[in-house]
């Protein structure tokens, strides 16, 4: 009777018990330098920290694996903290953001603030006093009117360049996407050139949405010519060749096929104008009392409420500024979220 | 209605399983044209295709009889798949495209000026290569997508709907499922209903260019047993590189071939012939697997 | 055979006669595509049109001087003005620049990170981290600069001046730190590292599979292979991502604003705390100007216009045509 071996599944690529127990002493060790050299030296602070745990960290992988397989390992080695290094700044100051917003905002978020409007208030006053509604049924009318104007041009624009490919695709892609890097105080003073000083002479939320159409209208239109691209043109040969039209093709095969991609792109194109700021401080006027009038008055809008609070520099003033910053960025968040799920559930199909 | 439907569904319970090819070459009748006045009579006339300045297809004269099915067979790039697009007028959605010669449906040329395209879209089918249920409709919705794409009124939906697929052969599977989605069948089961959402609007021809070339040998299989129940009521065109497929369900067929030039029709005869008895050496060499 | 080609007839004229709903369809898709091609033109059209007056008026000097100043009478009448945007544009170059040349390196890192490094987890999370960052509006960055990164990066400026200061870029007279074109660059890093680093993961993750393999296979380390397959694969196409960062930069507004100390004065030191920046030029006098001026401001932002689409321009064709090539 010969004994039965058991396979047992290993894997022998991975980092034994030595090397990770090695990796963490060269981890310690940093941290260790790091410490002394401070503690040594006139340098101080997060900075000095950091800093000198990068360093020691690479030098003292670099010089291991130099001594163990070579210059070549020695390189890589250096590199691999350099790419850690990108990564780690890359992620910081989005912390620091949301740490930021969220600790000196939440002192300002109150029930009134839902409620009441800036109208019997200044921004120097208690927490107490007033609240940020017109500013946020500000931002949601322009927002609104934004997209009721941008999403029929940004598709059809997506519609002409995926399924008419006229003689205009060329220049119109083009300038699309050389339109999404028109700085959004050029936009605001467009609008201020065209409209708002030979037409209306007045600040309104329409003048706002106006300009934030056009920041919109690339966005949308860039994104929605990619979601139609990945539709496989047999379903558009399949819909012709039942004898449909091209206008019933694409009304009935194409955009229901790409509907949650089209949804992303224009939530992509709501998160990337609520917030902002430049053109509304040009053309809005910035009321402090509830107008549910885009057409006429000036209008609140969270972007002016807080740089309003901003300016005014008082201690409550600034946390009301945080306070409507943490609202927004909220409002950003909740929009962006959507658009991720929508956007992976395209994909999951 | 009843008594029709449960003697077409025996028929279909027989043929659904079959045991071996054989058998789909034992059910094919022999059918000569003229014989039966089904469908309708398709031919085409001096037929050429361009792209461009490249001359795709030369000369191409073939009369469908109506009521038949015909394998356009031979290698790849002889312009089969261009010849049965410039039938159905898809040939001119490539920006390049140019054909010349005539489409005569009903005696009738299709490429005549003032000439409704998606009229004669509806009248002559077609079922692509890749299964391409619509992704935002269910089974129900793609059968029937055809006449909302056409803005057609029908009585009876559900009657037509049952229809479609009880002639695709699919029926038995996905009635007690038509509101689910297209993408949740199998590749076979999707072709079939490809196949379904053609025959809703009743064409009198139907174009397939390599209909089994994404599928597995079953589903094969239980298309071809399709395709010969079909050809009792229409008139069939098969692309298709599988020369034992043409063998099985086809009354006609047709070897093309392009010799660096442009594709050429090299021959047509009765199937059984052109296996069995070619006129030209080429079709022989190819029909005998020496090239190709 | 010759005989059949002679017999091959001209090509058919296909005539569709689209239906009267397609035609619709086609009018009404075309107009709107040429609304978008419309709207660039309308802008620079009316933009120029607007600041022509001024434009005329200062030639040349409208970017070569620096100052920036106008004098009215009571009843509003202009006596004497001076539109000079040279410091301005300095400023913007400047702090571009700067933000730039930190941000591209560490983008280049984190896609590397994001690419060849990350496990799958870590990569999604990240990748959703900048994509939100991307999105996050510029008055937070703004004011979070101002008052929670600017009291560091000051104190790195006096660590980079008193280590440094030999070199010619981070010399400066006098030790004035506050709010300087170096603060508002490392801002402006901030708010563009996401487009850069998006880009360059995107080309990066086009560098073909074959070659990287080929080049684990010759014995390379995962460093040597980066070297030898993705960099010379993605090089250009990171340039592209640069520019696109490099125009959003140059056209940001708020965010430099509330860091940036503007002065009418060409300061090419970078450390000290005077710069100049068009777009927060426009917020900075639209308040209190007077319709001569506000011509003047039209101008300006016809000129950042300009700048702005001729670096997107250029950016958006240099990543197009490696994502091409790339293939």
């Amino acid at each position: 009777m010969s004994t039965t071996i058991t396979a047992v599944p290993t894997k022998p690529w991975q980092a034994s018990k030595r090397e990770r127990a090695l990796d963490t002493g060269i981890f310690l060790a940093a941290i260790t330098t790091s410490f002394l050299v401070v503690a040594l030296t006139s340098m101080k602070g997060k900075l000095a920290y950091f800093t000198i745990f990068f360093i020691a960290y690479a030098l003292l992988t670099s010089v291991f694996k130099a001594t163990q397989r070579g210059s070549a390992a020695a390189k890589d080695a250096f590199v691999n903290s350099l790419v850690a290094i990108g990564a780690i700044v890359t992620v910081i100051p989005v912390a620091s953001i949301l740490d930021t917003v969220l600790r000196k905002g939440l002192p300002g978020i109150s029930f009134n603030l839902f409620t009441h409007d800036m109208a019997l208030a200044t921004p120097t006053d208690p927490l107490n006093n007033g609240g940020l509604l017109h500013a946020i049924t500000g931002t949601l009318t322009m927002v609104a009117i934004a997209l009721f104007l941008s999403v029929p041009i940004g598709i059809l624009t997506a519609l002409y360049l995926t399924e008419i490919k006229g003689r205009f695709t060329g220049p119109i892609r083009f300038l699309v996407q050389a339109m999404s890097g028109v700085p959004s105080i050029v936009a605001g003073l467009f609008i201020l050139s065209a409209i708002l000083y030979p037409i209306t002479k007045a600040y309104s939320g329409l003048m706002g949405s106006l300009s934030l159409t056009i920041l919109m209208i690339p966005t949308i239109a860039r994104t929605s010519e990619e979601v139609l691209n990945l539709i496989p043109n047999e379903l558009r040969e399949a819909g012709t060749a039942l004898g449909g039209t091209q206008w019933r093709t694409v009304a009935m095969i194409v955009l229901p096929a790409a509907r949650s991609g089209l949804v992303t792109a224009i939530i992509l194109g709501v998160a990337r104008i609520a917030g902002e700021t430049a053109p509304i401080l040009l053309l809005t006027g910035g009321g402090d009392k509830v107008n549910p009038n885009a057409f006429s008055g000036p209008m609140g809008s969270l972007p002016y409420y807080i740089w309003k609070s901003f300016n005014a520099g008082s201690p409550e003033a600034i946390t009301r500024a945080w306070a409507g910053l943490l609202v927004l960025v909220g409002l950003v968040l909740i929009l962006f979220t959507s658009a991720r799920y929508l956007g992976s559930r395209k994909v999951a199909k | 209605m009843t008594t029709s439907h449960e003697s077409e569904k025996e028929t279909m319970d027989t043929s659904v399983k079959p045991s071996s090819l054989a058998d789909v070459a034992q059910a094919k009748p022999t059918k000569v044209p003229g014989t039966r006045a089904l469908g309708t009579g398709l031919e085409t006339r001096g037929v050429h295709a361009w792209f461009g300045k490249h001359h795709a297809l030369s000369n191409i004269s073939l009369d469908f009889a109506a009521g038949t099915v015909t394998a356009l067979i031979g290698p790849s790039g002889c312009g089969k798949s261009t010849f049965i697009r410039t039938i159905n007028r898809m040939h001119e959605f490539i920006p390049t495209a140019a054909m010349a010669g005539e489409v005569l449906l009903d005696g009738k040329d299709v490429y005549a000026p003032g000439t409704d395209v998606t009229k004669i879209r509806l009248q002559i089918g077609m079922v692509f290569q890749k299964p391409n249920p619509f992704p935002s409709m269910t089974i129900g919705e793609n059968v029937l997508s055809g006449l909302k794409l056409a803005q057609i009124k029908v009585d009876n939906k559900d009657d037509l709907l049952e229809e479609s697929l009880e002639r695709a052969g699919l029926w038995s599977e996905v009635k007690d499922r038509l509101g689910a989605h297209g993408g949740s069948l199998s590749g076979g089961q999707q072709q079939r209903l490809c196949i379904a959402r053609a025959l809703a609007v009743r064409p009198q021809v139907l174009l397939m260019d390599e209909p089994c070339s994404a599928l597995d040998p079953g589903s094969t299989l239980r298309i071809e047993v399709t395709i010969r129940h079909l050809s009792d009521t229409m008139t069939i065109i098969i692309v298709t590189h599988n020369m034992q497929q043409a063998a099985r369900v086809s009354d006609y067929t047709a070897f093309f071939l392009s010799d660096g030039g442009p594709g050429q029709m090299i021959e047509v005869a009765p199937t059984s012939e052109i296996f069995s008895r070619p006129q030209d050496q080429r079709t022989e060499n190819y029909v005998t697997g020496r090239f190709g | 055979m010759s005989v059949q080609e002679l017999l091959i007839p001209k090509p058919r004229e296909i005539t569709t006669e689209p239906r009267f709903s397609d035609k619709v369809f086609r009018g009404v898709v075309t107009t709107g595509g040429l609304s978008s091609l419309l709207l660039l033109g309308l802008i620079a059209l009316f933009l120029g049109y607007r600041g022509f007056e001024v434009l005329r008026q200062e030639g040349i000097g409208f970017i070569t001087h620096a100052d920036w100043s106008i004098s009215t009478d009571d009843a509003g009448n202009v006596l004497e003005s001076h539109f000079g945007l040279a410091a301005m544009l300095v400023g913007t170059i400047l702090c571009s620049l700067i933000a730039v040349a930190i941000a591209l390196p560490i983008s280049v890192f984190c896609a590397l990170f994001l690419n060849f490094y990350a496990p799958g987890w870590l990569k999604k999370i990240m990748v959703t981290i900048i994509d939100m960052m991307a999105a996050f509006p510029s008055i937070l960055f703004g004011i979070w600069g101002f008052l929670v990164l600017m009291p560091s990066v000051e104190y790195w400026a006096k660590l980079l001046h008193k280590y440094l200061g030999f070199m010619p870029f981070f010399k400066m007279q006098v030790p004035f730190y506050t709010r300087s074109p170096f603060v508002a660059g490392v801002v402006l890093a901030i708010m563009i590292i996401p487009i850069i680093t998006s880009v360059s993961r995107e080309i990066f993750s086009q560098a073909p599979l074959d070659r990287i393999q080929a080049a684990y296979a010759l014995g390379a380390t995962r460093w040597a292979m980066i070297k030898a397959v993705v960099i010379p694969h993605g090089r250009s196409g990171v340039i592209g991502g640069a520019m696109l960062g490099l125009g959003r930069a140059m056209g940001e507004t708020v965010a430099v604003f509330t860091v940036l100390n503007i002065v009418f004065q060409i300061n090419w030191q970078m450390l000290l705390g005077a710069g100049g920046n068009v777009a927060s030029l426009i917020i900075l006098k639209f308040g209190d100007a007077s319709p001569y001026e506000i011509k003047a401001l039209m101008a300006a932002g016809l000129v950042l216009f300009a700048m702005t689409l001729i670096v997107n321009a250029l950016a958006n064709l240099i990543v197009r045509t490696t994502g091409k090539s790339g293939r």
